[in-house]
């Protein structure tokens, strides 16, 4: 996508090519493969439901447990422990219903693990099948934008994105989106989400997953001692699972918010709708007020 | 506000529910388990690829080893044989080694301990996710295998063990001749200066580096030698894998 530079004033509105069929392909892909693998991730994670810093796993040394003990009327209870707090948490983390609507024993519910009853070694198989497809897919990605000039262009902060970003936030913490051909291209926040994403967060929790294969760390020991050991690579595997999980909720919910029909247009056809008739000149954002920006 | 909060908790749990029974389908069908399966092939190569045969597992110093080394699975062999040996605190134990190899053998601890042996600390992970560190003392497998002067055509050293899993399914395990003659594959008879416990696989175990806990098989009876082990056991190689685990478990 390029910030288009011509304006019909006598349409006001107009259809945009804004995501070419390969970044959307990898887009839908990327969304599958992350699914599957929070999902059987968190599978995995139930088969032993703790976590640590370090090398070993030492009892009475867990960061996080997701246990579950009897009360005194000998119902189950479930708990989630973080360091010293203990939270009770029965029916999601640590107990909850089985596929048979029975109470059981299990670190996360059965409807967020694939497979849903307990099944590790299953779960290792989706779970490295669409590990694979992630990096592929991840790869194609990176050298598709590279050679498009997507990154360079579209992503990698301009000194003006830079200026721009107190503005940047004051719009997002008030809901407040561009319109018009502003629109189209992406904000200072949203490149530095996507980037961070992209190569810190993506990076990082493939290398992590990496880092709790022994065989791999035969040559990868530097970099699990530098996390401070497989344990601690595991720990960090495990948040920045979830970080995915929060930033596609804050991504679902910006494409809600922002025009849900013609962002979801956008990233299936590829056309997104401009509203041109409001904006006549050839961007410069800082110049438009967030009076002007008008809201459907 | 109610309505909508459980209108969108009742959305997020159905489609999870419903990506996970369309899961489950696929994990139960024929053909999905052998797609998923292309990856462990993959991953054995790529790794093998990346980390080198001859890469070498991180040994830890005496300061970083576990004050309790866990026991996971069976702890104490019920097998008559098993406990008949226990009973004589395994003076009595001769590890069998045959299949393609010039010179079967019946070696006891006292052998194995002449032949080429070796200290190493090294970390124990287990395909449930938790780790430990224990120092093991052991002779290395490749020198067993040359004092028996094994097959430079076998394939595959396979593990026959005194536990059973189920009734007559006794724990086995397989490595390739790479893994088999890797400095660091030893076969343990002590764990951290002490003769091996029981729960971690007395008197005799595996030990592999670079690869998870199930492969380490404890209470060895057997060392096979062999071109394959399509015939052994439900024939992929080992217990657990006959229970759906990959062979290769390097990762």
């Amino acid at each position: 996508m390029d910030t288009p530079t011509s304006v019909s004033l006598e349409s006001p509105r107009r259809l945009v090519y804004r995501h070419t069929l390969p970044i959307r392909i990898m887009h839908w892909i990327n969304v599958i493969a992350l699914s599957l693998m929070l999902f059987s991730g968190l599978q995995i994670f139930n088969a032993h439901p703790s976590l640590y810093w370090g090398n070993r796993s030492d009892k009475g040394k867990e960061l996080l447990t997701l246990g579950a003990h009897q009360d005194s009327a000998g119902n189950l209870v479930g708990t989630a422990r973080i360091g010293h707090h203990e939270f009770t948490t029965t029916g999601v983390l640590g107990v909850s219903k089985g596929s048979d609507g029975t109470l059981e024993v299990r670190g996360f519910p059965s409807w967020l693990t694939v497979p849903g009853p307990g099944w590790l070694a299953m779960g290792r198989r989706w779970h490295f099948f669409f590990a694979w497809v992630f990096v592929l897919n991840g790869l194609c990605y990176v050298a598709y934008s590279l050679a498009r000039r997507h990154l360079q262009r579209d992503l990698w902060p301009t000194r003006a994105d830079w200026r721009g970003i107190g503005h940047s936030i004051l719009d997002h913490i008030r809901f407040r989106h561009p319109h018009g051909e502003e629109a189209l291209r992406y904000n200072i926040l949203q490149r530095l989400a996507y980037l961070i994403v992209i190569f810190v967060f993506g990076v990082g929790i493939v290398l992590m997953g990496l880092a709790m294969s022994p065989r791999m760390d035969a040559v990868l020991s530097p970099l699990v001692e530098a996390v401070g050991g497989r344990q601690s690579a595991r720990t960090i595997h495990f948040i920045i699972a979830w970080v995915f999980v929060a930033f596609v909720l804050v991504h679902v919910f910006e494409v809600l918010i922002s025009g849900v029909f013609n962002q979801l247009r956008g990233m299936i056809t590829g056309y997104y709708k401009v509203d041109t008739g409001k904006v006549n000149t050839v961007r410069p954002e800082e110049t438009i007020s967030a009076e002007e920006r008008s809201h459907d | 506000m109610t309505d909508r909060r459980s209108f969108l908790r009742i959305a997020i749990i159905g489609t999870a529910s419903l990506i996970v029974a369309g899961c489950d389908r696929i994990s139960q069908s024929s053909w999905g388990p052998k797609v998923l399966d292309r990856a462990e092939g993959l991953n054995r190569r790529v790794q093998a690829l990346l980390a080198p045969s001859s890469a070498m597992a991180k040994e830890y110093t005496e300061a970083d080893i576990s004050s309790v080394f866990h026991p996971n699975g069976t702890t104490m062999p019920n097998t008559q044989a098993y406990q008949a040996l226990m009973a004589n605190q395994f003076r009595d134990y001769k590890l069998q080694v045959d299949g393609m190899v010039t010179h079967p053998a019946m070696l006891s601890i006292d052998d194995l301990k002449k032949l080429d042996t070796r200290t190493q600390i090294t970390r124990h992970d287990c395909v449930e996710g938790w780790s430990a560190i224990g120092k093991w003392q052991g002779t290395l497998l490749s020198a067993v295998l040359d004092h028996v002067g094994a097959d430079p055509q076998a394939r595959f050293v396979v593990f026959h063990c005194f536990d059973d899993m189920d009734v007559n399914t006794p724990y086995y395990e397989s490595v390739d001749i790479n893994e088999a003659r890797h400095p660091q594959t030893l076969l343990a008879f002590a764990l951290n200066d002490k003769p091996l416990p029981v729960p971690n696989g007395a008197p005799l175990r595996l030990r592999v580096g670079r690869q998870l806990g199930y492969k380490q098989a404890k209470y060895l009876s057997r060392i096979e030698v062999v071109k394959s082990f399509d015939k052994i056991g439900d024939g992929k190689g080992g217990y657990w894998e006959d229970q759906g685990y990959e062979w290769y478990a390097g990762i």
